[in-house]
């Protein structure tokens, strides 16, 4: 038997209370035998047991053996983590990653106090602006108003951003739309010719407020390849981010509503263009599997959702209108490689389109994006951002493509960060060119 | 020296950054990839060779242990401090330094990641033999300890062979360099003799491997046999036939209905094994010999021989093999692997004691192995919240191995002995032959590296994994 003694970073019992702790059962289906280390982002750079998918997972079993506190230290651990899933691909043992990480996130913000403003934020953030849509045109208006009125020019020249370590949040953070995508929501665009199908469209928060022309693109892209496109009335954030995030009851509530939303008779499919979106309501039949009443609606809701790039590659594109040339390489979003398999859909589109594709090096390891991570976890973020720049350098391609906005701030920060010239493009954006 | 002190002065030589003490950090390095634990008194991060040896001296003045540290994919303890010692982590040290090309040799860190090498220089044509089925993850100082192997072994030998030159950090604290880019050393064969040392010589801090040329035709077959005993027939015939494939992989019933569902490489799920073949070399070659295997195959009971059309059925075909092991951690909470290696052609009489054993002790048991080689790798699963599971286990490992050895056979074919078979050993060597060994390892080692592996030590207790105990069984102090 284990001869460690305990020591002061012991408890006598297990630190997880709630009903979504993680379990032994989920746990115990890892055999560290360490098959996933070398495909982490966070091991890769940091070279630590602790920032490896099989140390984080050794953390958790700790603290329910009660042989470690749920403390700053495991907390650390767990919130470098990207979620970006490569471990789930690398293990052959099938260790679900994923929830583990959720639900280790759950307990985290359950029973871990963060400082105070650090709360305050998260509270904010997850408790209500991401799914009410008014309160996040208010909050996306007042960083258009930074953004447009001079303040970024003058902050940024002044060498404030710089002063206040803030120079490289800000080159990530999207640029705000002149126009939101709200308005749109309730519209139904007919297919354009013979129709061939009839899908419900999740229009997404940040989306709305940050990338409502790619939603716009991916309705054009639709419509003209002869598909009906609803964006359902009363549809929601999916909850991604609040899953991820430790607030799964949050996730829940959500992924109800749109499931009462979005379900309308007579569709095909349930289409997102955001990796992390598709990703997490393929997973609402899990999310919801304990809620009597909404468990086979989830599971039927979930069996719909199909990223756009998986949908049009399924049903085929119609011969392209136009001709666009030149080199591109994919870049693999973590949520629609790793979370979804999806990973010859876009390729094969992109081929369609008439680009030369070369494939780079590791295309499926994460840029380092990751939700909010760019912004929680900077520093690190960036280290990986550079590992990944490498590895598009050396294909010199005229086009990075990928398929999630996340991934398109992270690829033009990089480009940036290397004064490497290419154009960075979701794979809607090149479908919209040619048609 | 008090280990505080041990840790200051260790903090002095690396920087304190590059020092784990905190028992939460320490915690993370009481495991690898075997069933063994202990928790060691601190992690160091080393970033060059002089750092390496100035710790070594350290430790040895303190007399502290050391023991290094690659990906801790290890399947026998090799990398786990049993007395609160030092470990060495090689992850700062994981450059590439040189490719020579026109020689067709690589000079790296330990830390490099095996795969991590071949694809550095496939643009070259170039690969990097050894292939554990590890070697997404494992480090090539760990394949140098460990002499590894894979399923290529057939035909390329295994680590040793590809092993031209090293540089240790001797127990002493020394720095030895030996061998270099060309075969021919005189003196003594000291890069063989570490290879496969298990970290017990010396701390290997620079290696000089060989880069192998991917060869011009490869033929990827799979053979469906309906039971075991038809597919160990048909690989005693392979090679009475004289030929040559670069690996030949067998798989039972059990195990590749596992590997099914976690990979769909494509193995029928209602067969009792699968064979998995391989040749390398020229086109006409290739051709013939795989029309030679075909014949012996289907002669011996196959249902049906397939062969991969292209690179990507093969990559496909290779991923459920590689990834067997630990696939078959979705069959129970745990298994215990044995690694022990027979004559070829009494491959099939193994498996029928294998099948012997697994009813004799009531735990069920999975075959996967390399079987051009002999080397038999049967999982047997178990589940630790049993702790009579986990008593019948042990004693069914040692049971086959003992049979292995009967047969003229080995306790490890390339898993190592470490801490977990160390008391298997005079199994295979007596009072006289350890002794030699002993004087050896004395003659590089006085003490500190890598201590209580290998060798048989007065208490060779087990420490088995209590760690993933079920909350309800867990003792509490
Ligand atoms: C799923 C799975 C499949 C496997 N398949 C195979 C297989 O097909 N063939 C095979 O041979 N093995 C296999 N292994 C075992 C293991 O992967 C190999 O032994 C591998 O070489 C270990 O490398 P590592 O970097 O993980 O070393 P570790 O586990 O970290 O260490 C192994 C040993 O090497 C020593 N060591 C590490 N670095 C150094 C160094 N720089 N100098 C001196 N000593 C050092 C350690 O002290 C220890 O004794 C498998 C393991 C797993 C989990
Ligand atoms: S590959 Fe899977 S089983 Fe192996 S250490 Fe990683 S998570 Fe655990
Ligand atoms: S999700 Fe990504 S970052 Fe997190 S442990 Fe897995 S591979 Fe590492």
């Amino acid at each position: 038997m284990s001869t460690t003694p305990d020591m002061d970073v012991a408890t006598t019992a297990s630190q997880f209370t709630t009903k979504d702790r993680p379990t032994w059962d989920l746990y115990s289906r890892c055999i560290h035998c360490g098959l996933c280390l070398n495909q982490c982002p966070t091991y890769r750079v940091l070279g630590r047991e602790a920032d490896s998918p099989r140390g984080r997972i050794y953390q958790v079993l700790l603290v329910d053996e009660g042989r470690l506190k749920l403390a700053d230290e495991v907390v650390t651990h767990i919130d470098r983590c990207l979620g970006c899933l490569a471990c789930q691909t690398a293990c052959p043992s099938g260790v679900q990653y994923g929830k583990i990480l959720e639900r280790a996130r759950t307990e985290i913000e359950t029973n871990y106090q963060r400082s105070w403003l650090t709360e305050k934020l998260r509270r904010y953030f997850y408790g209500s602006v991401l799914h009410r849509f008014d309160k996040l045109a208010s909050v996306a208006k007042l960083v258009r108003f930074y953004q447009r009125s001079g303040m970024q020019t003058l902050a940024r020249s002044s060498g404030l951003l710089k002063l206040m370590g803030t120079q490289e949040l800000d080159a990530l953070s999207p640029r705000i739309d002149d126009d939101f995508f709200f308005r749109e929501i309730g519209n139904v665009y007919p297919a354009v010719g013979e129709r061939r199908g009839r899908v419900a469209f999740l229009a997404g928060c940040v989306a709305s407020v940050a990338f409502a022309e790619l939603n716009r693109a991916t309705i054009r892209v639709l419509t003209r390849n002869g598909v009906e496109v609803l964006v359902s009335q009363g549809q929601t954030c999916c909850g991604a981010l609040h899953a991820h995030g430790g607030y799964l009851e949050k996730a829940r509530e959500l992924a109800r509503k749109n499931i009462d939303a979005m379900m309308a008779d007579g569709i095909d499919a349930i289409v997102t263009n955001a990796a992390g979106c598709g990703a997490m309501m393929k997973e609402y039949g899990e999310l919801l599997e304990h809620d009597a009443e909404y468990q086979l609606k989830a599971r039927r809701f979930a069996a719909q959702v199909r990223d756009v790039n998986e949908y049009l590659a399924e049903i085929g594109l119609r011969a392209p209108k136009k001709k666009i040339a030149g080199r591109v390489t994919y870049q693999d979003p973590c949520h629609l490689a790793h979370g979804q398999g999806v990973r010859s859909a876009p390729r094969e589109l992109l081929k369609a389109a008439g680009l030369e594709l070369v494939e780079m090096e590791r295309a499926d390891d994460c840029c380092g994006s990751a939700g909010t991570y760019n912004v929680t976890q900077n520093e690190l973020s960036m280290k990986i951002l550079d590992a990944k720049m490498e590895n598009v350098a050396a294909v010199e391609p005229e086009i990075v493509a990928t398929a999630n906005v996340g991934c398109m701030l992270q690829l033009r920060a990089g480009l940036e960060r290397k004064k490497m010239k290419a154009r960075v493009m979701h794979v809607i954006e090149v479908l919209d060119e040619v048609y | 020296m008090s280990f505080d002190e041990v840790i200051t002065q260790l903090q002095g030589l690396l920087g304190a950054q590059h020092v784990l003490h905190r028992p939460e950090d320490l915690m993370l390095y009481e495991y690898d990839a075997s069933v063994d634990k202990g928790t060691p008194g601190a992690v160091v991060f080393p970033s060059t060779t002089e750092e390496v040896a100035a710790l070594v001296r350290l430790a040895h003045r303190a007399e502290v242990s050391v023991v290094p540290r690659g990906a801790g994919t290890g399947l026998s303890g090799g990398s786990i401090s049993r007395d609160r010692g030092i470990v060495i982590v090689f992850t700062r040290m994981n450059r590439i330094l040189e490719v020579d090309v026109a020689n067709r040799r690589a000079v790296v860190q330990p830390g490099v990641v095996n795969l991590d090498l071949s694809a550095a220089v496939a643009r070259y044509g170039l690969y990097f033999a050894p292939d554990p089925s590890s070697q997404k993850a494992c480090t090539i100082g760990g394949n140098v300890a460990e002499n590894s192997g894979g399923p290529h072994t057939l035909a390329q030998g295994v680590t040793v062979n590809h092993v031209t030159g090293i540089e240790v950090v001797l127990g002493t604290g020394e720095i030895a360099r030996f061998g270099g880019k060309c075969i021919d050393t005189c003196g003594y064969d000291v890069t063989g003799y570490f290879t496969g040392s298990e970290g017990t010589l010396g701390i290997v801090t620079e290696i000089t491997v060989k880069l192998v040329r991917k060869a011009e035709a490869v033929a990827t077959l799979l053979a469906i046999y309906n039971t075991v005993d038809e597919g160990a027939n048909s690989v005693v015939e392979i090679t009475a036939e004289g030929i040559t494939p670069t690996a030949l992989e067998m798989l039972d019933g059990l195990t590749l209905r596992t590997v099914e569902e976690a990979t769909h490489a494509g193995y029928p799920m209602d067969s009792g094994a699968v064979l998995l073949v391989e040749l390398e070399g020229l086109r006409e070659e290739v051709e013939e010999q795989a029309a030679l295997v075909r014949g012996v195959c289907m002669r011996n009971g196959a249902r049906e021989v397939r062969r991969a059309k292209d690179e990507t059925e093969r990559a496909l075909l290779w991923k459920g093999r590689k990834n067997a092991f630990a696939a078959i951690g979705r069959l129970a909470p745990s298994y215990y692997t044995q690694d022990g290696v027979v004559p070829r052609s009494k491959i099939p009489q193994t498996l029928r004691y294998i099948a012997e054993v697994s009813k004799k002790y009531g735990l069920t048991i999975a075959n996967i192995f390399h079987a051009g080689d002999g080397n038999m790798h049967p999982a047997i699963l178990f589940d630790l919240r049993d702790p009579d599971q986990l008593k019948r286990t042990v004693a069914a490992g040692a049971d086959i191995l003992a049979y292995c050895v009967s047969l003229g056979g080995s306790i490890t074919g390339e898993h190592g002995v470490g801490m977990e078979k160390n008391a298997l050993m005079p199994l295979l060597f007596n009072e006289t032959d350890l002794d030699v060994m002993h004087r050896l390892h004395d003659a590089f080692n006085p003490g500190v590296l890598n201590p209580q592996k290998v060798f048989p030590t007065p208490r060779s207790c087990r420490e088995t994994g209590s760690a993933s105990l079920p909350p309800e069984l867990r003792r509490r102090p």
